[in-house]
This record gives structure tokens, C-alpha cells and sequence, in this order.
């Protein structure tokens, strides 16, 4: 091995500096935010939070509720009517887990519950793999879940303090689900900041249910039976407060910058060289890495290729994503899931971006790939793979096929 | 090079947190110097059955982009440092996420280093790893497989004296006083640790392995299915039922040719056919069907299916019928009844000297009686071996972080 030279480090102010996974982070937020109630029952990769939390509450350095419950259905439950109550609360689960909690994840938002929810992505069963795949958060796509994305320690933690700030806020009050891509974020440590609990008291007020408060001094009665003469005004409240989430989130995220002095401009989506990109791959969570060292490599070639990582995926930035994408050539969308029997047989993410194009002035060819499945190692082969058959497409001016499946053995 | 990749292979459950503190180690030692770096653990290998052989990584790097570009690797596919903590591992490994057997020097880069605690000699060693197509070093931090970390027994040390020893071996990267340093933050570290570290890498004994050395075996290897010649359904077909053997005599069953599960062993049986009673005890016990029932009766135990549990050891009623000896004294899988029936004096002789080695029958993982690993560390010492002092766990507790 050859000598190199060495670099200092580079100075930390007031955060410290620690050496934890993606799970390891959101307890740390946790800790910082002064969770109130959390539940728990394991399923791998989500219960690496779990246990993150029990350690911190056992070390003292969390005073916390921390309720094992029997499943998820249960686990679900427990904190929803923790948060009426006026309760902080924490959740999670991976993959089939989460799916034993769908009726709970259902009523969650009408009732307009601030839960704050760790998705620990990973495939649906069968088989009973523990590898990263998205389709257990996207199941709850149109039920009123914010959704969001991230692909570091230092987001996931970042990311959870600004989660309570959007959800709890009244304007909102909506349930927040963060997916972590199981493996390649819930269990690798990497060296992330952590900020003081001052700063943070700064940034994250108490939660305040104001008149939704379940308690004996504010008699309410909470999800009575309804029928076909109050759904549909139900159903427009929330589809209100999810319109509301947009200018929350951009607030929470300029917020966070005054406060901790980083985190970035654009909330949404998070642009590595889109500038002058030709074509514009497009990708949710960790993939974000193979993609960025295969874009760095095929830039050194003189192709000018972008990364559009989307963050937040509920709501959905239809106009701040269409400005993005619509000017490159062609638009190569990586799906780490699949939906299958839907338009062109595209992943979930190529189809939301497909339609939210619709009405752009100017459509590029949009390729969809279906990639890194289960866990799949997404390579940066596949990468340039798929920014061939882009490339291709943006020269005939349309994709002669529109969905690719790249690493699959065939 | 600008960047230092290091696998620590290790026996699942038993020393996982053992090789998550040498990961985190390595990557906080070299923070010390300014540099980046990530820890992680293969995710394949988890949920850890006991024994399984599984992996822990560290990378480090000058920069966050050098640091990207090896890390964008569902895992990494060459290592300069392979860190092995048990020398029954020289043989291969093979994850129970089903591809095969890899040697343990598969991924070492050419002209990196294979780090292992051991007891044997280097010679002895290479008889098991397998032979690779360009020249490395073998180094040997002389101890036994440990249980340090794991949780109900006591601190031995071995974190440390792996962190010293890579000190040696990659000092661009892992200064000693890096490490000197990083230790006593380590919610386990301690003043007497970092000595523990110094003298490791004082003591660390290295030797080049050429291109001509090693087990000339060839590992087995299958190749996976295509996704349209997979059947469909999740299903997979069921193993053969089996065959008698010569005359119709005896009965071997099918097993399955894509997981052979031996390299989890790291004790096997070891049998005396003229004492068994054929009580089929062993056979009906043994958890993965490793007998197969001899033409004459007798069970022959198939080295390629056995993971050394000992269950069949414990079930015989025959004193030395079956006794587990180390994985370490043996070279192949060879059946030992076919052994046996070629010269039964010479097979009396082969037994007599593997059970009678009582080094190689004390248990390496598990414990007949309770403080028998203190024993054993303290016998380790008054042989001579490097100075090992127990700590305390949860020392130093005050820097808990997580």
C-alpha cells in the first residue's frame, strides 16, 4: 500500500462526531426530539432502530415509553392513540411486518395522527428475503403517508428531526413514513453529526394537538361511524393537508438550515450535476451511490449524465421535478421496485414520472429500469447499461422499449 | 492506492460483536489521521446461525469520493487485509446464503495480508488455505479463537491486538498512535488495552506464502440458474431419496449439491467402528442427516454434510465410540469407514492419535464445564503465549455513545 498524504479533518463546531448506522441515527434524532412513546416488534432490518432505542433508554439517555408489542397490527395502534393523547411517538417495520399493520396505517391519517414511522425497506415476502426492495412503503402511496427517502447516517437523522416538525405541525398532521433502504443504510456505520439537544430545541417545537387533543378537559369523540354523507369531505380534508405538506416541508427545511447550518436548499430532490446533464437518471435511496461514482466515471468520458435522487415522494414535487427532467434528452428511471401489470410494466416511480410529464411543454423519452431487487447489488455496469440505452432513445427521439429489467440473470 | 479495505471473517454469532469492534476500531484509528470511513457487516450472513462463517467489513479512505467508490459495492470484491478469527476458517468458507465454497484468501489483493489468530504454524496453516494465483502474507497473531465480545464472556483482548497488528501491516493507514489513541474512546477500551495493542504489533509474526504454496483443492462451486430455468411457484424440488450401498447393503441418502454446509464445523466426529454397537443413536440425532448407514451396519458420518454440532458425540452410549476433535487436525473430507475397512490397524493407530490429542478434543466452541475458557486463557499464558488480561465489561463505560 502506498503512502498518502493526510487530510485534517474538517472542523465539527458544537455537533459531535460518531461512527453510526443509518437505524443508529434515527435513535439519536429520537433521543434529541424527546420521544415520548415508542412500540416495538421485530422484523429485520427495522429492528436495528428498535434495539438502537432500547440501548438508549437503558444507557439513561432517553426517558421514553418503550412498549413491545405482540405484532405490528398492535404496534400501530398502540402509538396512534398514544399520539391523540398528545404523545411524541416513534414506529416502524419492514417488508410483511408493515403489512400486518395495513389497518392501522389506513386509519392513521384521517385521524390526523403526527406518527412518525422508520420503514426499514425490505422485499415482500415470498421468499422471505431480508434485501432492500421499496414496494412495502409504496403500498401506502395514496392513503395520505408522507413518504420520503434517504440515503445516509447523517440524513436519516437529519431527516427524522425534520419529520416531527412537518407532521406535528397543525397545519399538516399527518403521519410520516421514512424508508431506509435495508442493509446498505440500516446497518453500515458511517461517521455522522450529531447536533447538540439546544440546537434542536431550537428547530423542533412541542407537539400540540390544540383542539384535537383526546383528553377530559377537551371532550371529543375520535372516529365515530360515518357514512356515504361525510366520506368524501373526510377524504378532501386530507387531501388538503397533504397539499398543506408542501409548503411545510420547504419551511421545515429552510428552518433546519438557519438552525444546524447544513442540509440542502431543495427539499425534494437532491441534484448531482444536473447542470448541463443530457440525460437524467432518476433513483430513490441508496442506489444514489453506485450511481454517483458510474456518473463521475462516465462524466471523465466526456457524457454528460445527472442524478435526480428524489427524496420525498409524498407529496409529490410534480413541478419542481417536470423543471428538472423535462430538458434533458431522455430520462432513465431506477426502480427498486416493481408494479406489476401496470402502464408498460414500468416501476412505480418511472409511471409517477411519467404522468407528471404529461402536461410539460417538453416530454424527453423516458426509460424505466427495474433494478436491485431483494437486495440485488445495483452495478455500476447496470448504471452505465442504462444510460446507453437513454442515450440511444434521445437519438431516435423516442424508447423503443420502455422498461428494462437490468441484472436479473438471463 | 488511497484507499484500505478490510474484511474480517469470523464465526457467526459467537464473535460477531468481537468482529464489529475491530471494523469500528479500524475505522475510528483512522479517523484519527483525517480520514473517512464506513463499517458494516454482510448482510447475507445475517440472521447468523452458530458457527456459520460470516463477514464484517471496514473501508477507510483519504476522501468521501475515494471512500464512494469502494464503497458502492453490495460488498467489496478485493480486500487488502482478510482478517480471519478462527483458524478452522483456513479452510473456506461458505455462507448459508447458498454460493459456494470461497477460500479464505479469495478476496486478499495480490501482496495483501492474511491476519489470523492461531496456535498452528504456518506450515500447518497452509496445508488448509487454498492455493492462490499470486504470491501474499500470512501473519499470525499467536492466540485461540476468541470469544471476546461475546456477551456473556470475559475481554481477551483480541479487538486490540488485531488493531495493533494492522498498526504493522497497513501503517499508511492505522498509525499505532491512531490506534493508541482510538482505544481508551471505545466504550470497551482501556489504558491496558492500548498496551495489549502495542505488543501485538510488536509481536505479530509474518511470512510471504508464494504462488506454489496452499491446498491445491479446487473449491467447489455451482453455477446459480437463469430466472426462466428457475420453477416457478418459490418452489424448489425436493432432495433424491437414496441409495443402498455395495449388495444392496447399508443406505446413503441424496444430499444437496448446493450447500454443503462443512465449513460452519470447526470440531468433527471422529469414529471408532469396532466399538460401535450400531445402536443408531447417531443417525437418527444428528440434525442433518450426516450418517450413512454402512453395509455392515455401522455409521459412517459424511464430512461434506456435518457441521460439527457434536449431537451424535453426545448420544452415543459407547465411551470414545465417537469423540469431536478439532477441525484444525485433519486435511480432507475422506469417509473414514472406507479408511477403516482398507487396514484396520493403521485406521486403530489414525484414531488412537486423533482422540488421544487432548489439545485437539478440548472444545472450541461451546464449554463442557463452566470457567473452562478461563482455564484455558490462563493456560494459554503459562505456555508462554502472549500476555492476556481479562477486563472488565463495561468498562470505561462512561464513553457509551450508542
Amino acid at each position: 500500500m502506498a503512502t498518502v498524504t493526510t487530510k485534517a479533518a474538517p472542523a465539527v463546531g458544537d455537533d459531535k462526531e460518531l461512527l453510526i448506522s443509518g437505524s443508529e441515527a434515527v435513535a439519536e434524532a429520537l433521543a434529541l426530539a424527546d420521544l415520548d412513546v415508542v412500540t416495538a416488534y421485530p422484523i429485520r432490518p427495522y429492528d436495528t432502530v428498535m434495539q438502537a432505542i432500547a440501548k438508549k433508554i437503558a444507557n439513561g439517555q432517553l426517558v421514553a415509553e418503550y412498549i413491545v408489542a405482540e405484532g405490528e397490527h398492535s404496534q400501530f395502534e398502540i402509538v396512534k392513540h398514544a399520539s391523540t393523547v398528545g404523545a411524541r411517538v416513534f414506529c416502524g417495520s419492514s417488508g410483511v411486518g408493515w403489512m400486518y399493520a395495513m389497518e392501522c396505517l389506513v386509519v392513521t391519517p384521517p385521524l390526523r395522527v403526527p406518527m412518525v414511522a422508520l420503514v426499514g425497506n425490505r422485499a415482500l415476502d415470498d421468499p422471505g428475503a431480508f434485501g432492500v426492495e421499496h414496494n412495502d412503503a409504496l403500498v401506502v402511496r395514496d392513503l395520505g403517508w408522507m413518504l420520503c427517502w434517504i440515503d445516509t447516517s447523517q440524513e436519516a437523522l437529519d431527516t427524522t428531526l425534520i419529520a416531527y416538525r412537518v407532521a406535528e405541525d397543525r397545519r399538516v398532521f399527518l403521519p410520516l413514513a421514512i424508508s431506509a433502504d435495508g442493509a446498505f443504510l440500516t446497518h453500515s456505520q458511517a461517521l455522522t453529526l450529531v447536533p447538540p439537544k439546544e440546537k434542536v430545541d431550537r428547530f423542533l417545537p412541542r407537539y400540540d394537538r390544540g383542539d384535537l387533543l383526546l383528553h377530559p378537559d377537551n371532550p371529543i369523540t375520535v372516529a365515530p361511524q360515518a357514512n356515504e354523507d361525510w366520506v368524501i369531505e373526510i377524504r378532501r380534508q386530507n387531501d388538503e393537508a397533504m397539499k398543506r405538506a408542501t409548503t411545510v416541508i420547504e419551511e421545515a427545511y429552510a428552518d433546519f438550515r438557519r438552525v444546524f447550518g447544513r442540509g440542502p436548499e431543495n427539499p425534494w430532490f437532491e441534484e448531482y450535476m444536473l447542470d448541463d446533464a443530457e440525460i437524467v437518471l432518476v433513483g430513490m435511496g441508496t442506489i444514489s451511490l453506485p450511481m454517483k461514482v458510474a456518473i463521475r466515471e462516465m462524466r471523465s468520458q466526456g457524457q454528460k449524465v445527472g442524478l435526480l435522487r428524489l427524496r420525498w415522494f409524498r407529496p409529490f414535487p410534480t413541478e419542481k421535478l417536470v423543471a428538472a427532467v423535462s430538458k434533458a434528452q431522455a430520462i432513465g428511471v431506477v426502480d427498486r421496485d416493481y408494479s406489476f401489470g401496470s402502464p408498460f410494466n414500468s416501476g412505480v416511480v418511472a409511471n409517477e414520472i411519467r404522468a407528471a410529464l404529461y402536461n410539460a411543454d417538453r416530454r424527453p423519452p423516458l426509460l424505466s429500469f427495474i433494478c436491485g431487487l431483494g437486495g440485488r447489488e445495483v452495478t455500476l455496469e447496470d448504471v452505465k447499461k442504462a444510460t446507453d440505452m437513454c442515450y440511444a432513445a434521445a437519438k431516435a427521439g423516442k424508447a423503443e422499449a420502455r422498461t428494462h429489467w437490468l441484472g436479473v440473470r438471463e | 492506492m488511497s484507499a484500505l479495505i478490510v474484511e474480517v471473517v469470523y464465526r457467526g454469532i459467537f464473535q460477531k460483536n468481537l468482529a464489529a469492534r475491530i471494523c469500528r476500531g479500524i475505522v475510528l484509528s483512522a479517523r484519527r489521521s483525517g480520514r473517512w470511513g464506513i463499517a458494516f457487516g454482510r448482510y447475507g450472513d445475517s440472521p447468523q446461525r452458530n458457527g456459520i462463517p460470516a463477514k464484517d467489513f471496514a473501508i477507510v479512505a483519504d476522501s468521501v469520493e475515494e471512500l464512494e467508490q469502494n464503497m458502492a459495492r453490495y460488498e467489496p470484491k478485493h480486500t487488502d487485509i482478510t482478517v480471519v478469527l478462527d483458524d478452522t476458517l483456513s479452510k473456506g468458507v461458505e455462507s448459508w446464503a447458498w454460493y459456494g465454497l470461497q477460500p479464505i484468501n479469495k478476496l486478499t489483493v495480490p501482496n495483501g495480508t492474511v491476519l489470523m489468530t492461531s496456535l498452528q504454524t504456518f506450515d500447518s496453516l497452509l496445508k488448509d488455505i487454498h492455493k492462490k494465483d499470486a504470491p501474499y502474507k500470512l501473519a499470525v497473531i499467536r492466540a485461540k479463537a476468541s470469544f471476546s465480545g461475546l456477551w456473556v464472556h470475559k475481554e481477551d483482548h483480541t479487538e486490540v491486538r488485531v488493531l495493533g497488528a494492522l498498526a504493522k501491516i497497513a501503517p499508511h493507514f492505522l498509525s499505532l498512535e491512531g490506534v493508541a489513541q482510538a482505544i481508551p474512546e471505545m466504550e470497551w477500551g482501556s489504558d491496558l488495552k492500548v498496551t495489549s495493542a502495542r505488543k501485538a504489533h510488536d509481536r505479530l509474526e509474518t511470512r510471504e506464502v508464494k504462488m506454489t504454496e496452499g491446498n491445491p483443492e479446487v473449491p467447489y462451486a455451482f453455477e446459480m440458474p437463469k430466472w426462466w430455468e428457475m420453477r416457478e411457484g418459490v418452489s424448489i424440488p425436493a432432495i433424491p431419496i437414496g441409495k443402498p450401498k455395495e449388495g444392496g447393503q447399508g443406505y446413503v441418502p441424496e444430499r444437496n449439491p448446493y450447500f454443503k454446509k462443512y465449513t460452519t464445523r470447526t470440531m468433527r466426529p471422529v469414529i471408532d467402528f469396532d466399538t460401535c454397537v450400531k445402536c443408531n443413536l447417531c443417525w437418527i440425532s444428528c440434525p442433518d442427516s450426516v450418517f450413512d448407514v454402512m453395509p455392515d451396519g455401522t455409521f459412517d458420518a459424511a464430512m461434506e454434510a456435518c457441521c460439527g454440532c457434536g449431537v451424535c458425540e453426545a448420544v452415543c452410549p459407547v465411551e470414545n465410540c465417537i469423540t469431536m476433535v478439532n477441525e484444525a487436525v485433519f486435511e480432507d473430507n475422506a469417509s473414514q469407514w472406507e479408511m477403516w475397512r482398507r487396514d484396520k490397524a493403521a485406521y486403530k493407530t489414525w484414531l488412537g492419535a486423533k482422540i488421544g490429542d487432548k489439545q485437539a478434543t478440548v472444545r472450541s466452541h461451546g464449554f463442557r464445564f463452566r470457567g473452562q475458557y478461563d482455564e484455558e486463557l490462563k493456560r494459554d499464558l503459562d505456555a508462554g503465549g502472549t500476555e492476556i488480561t481479562a477486563g472488565i465489561p463495561g468498562e470505561n463505560a462512561a464513553h457509551k455513545t450508542v
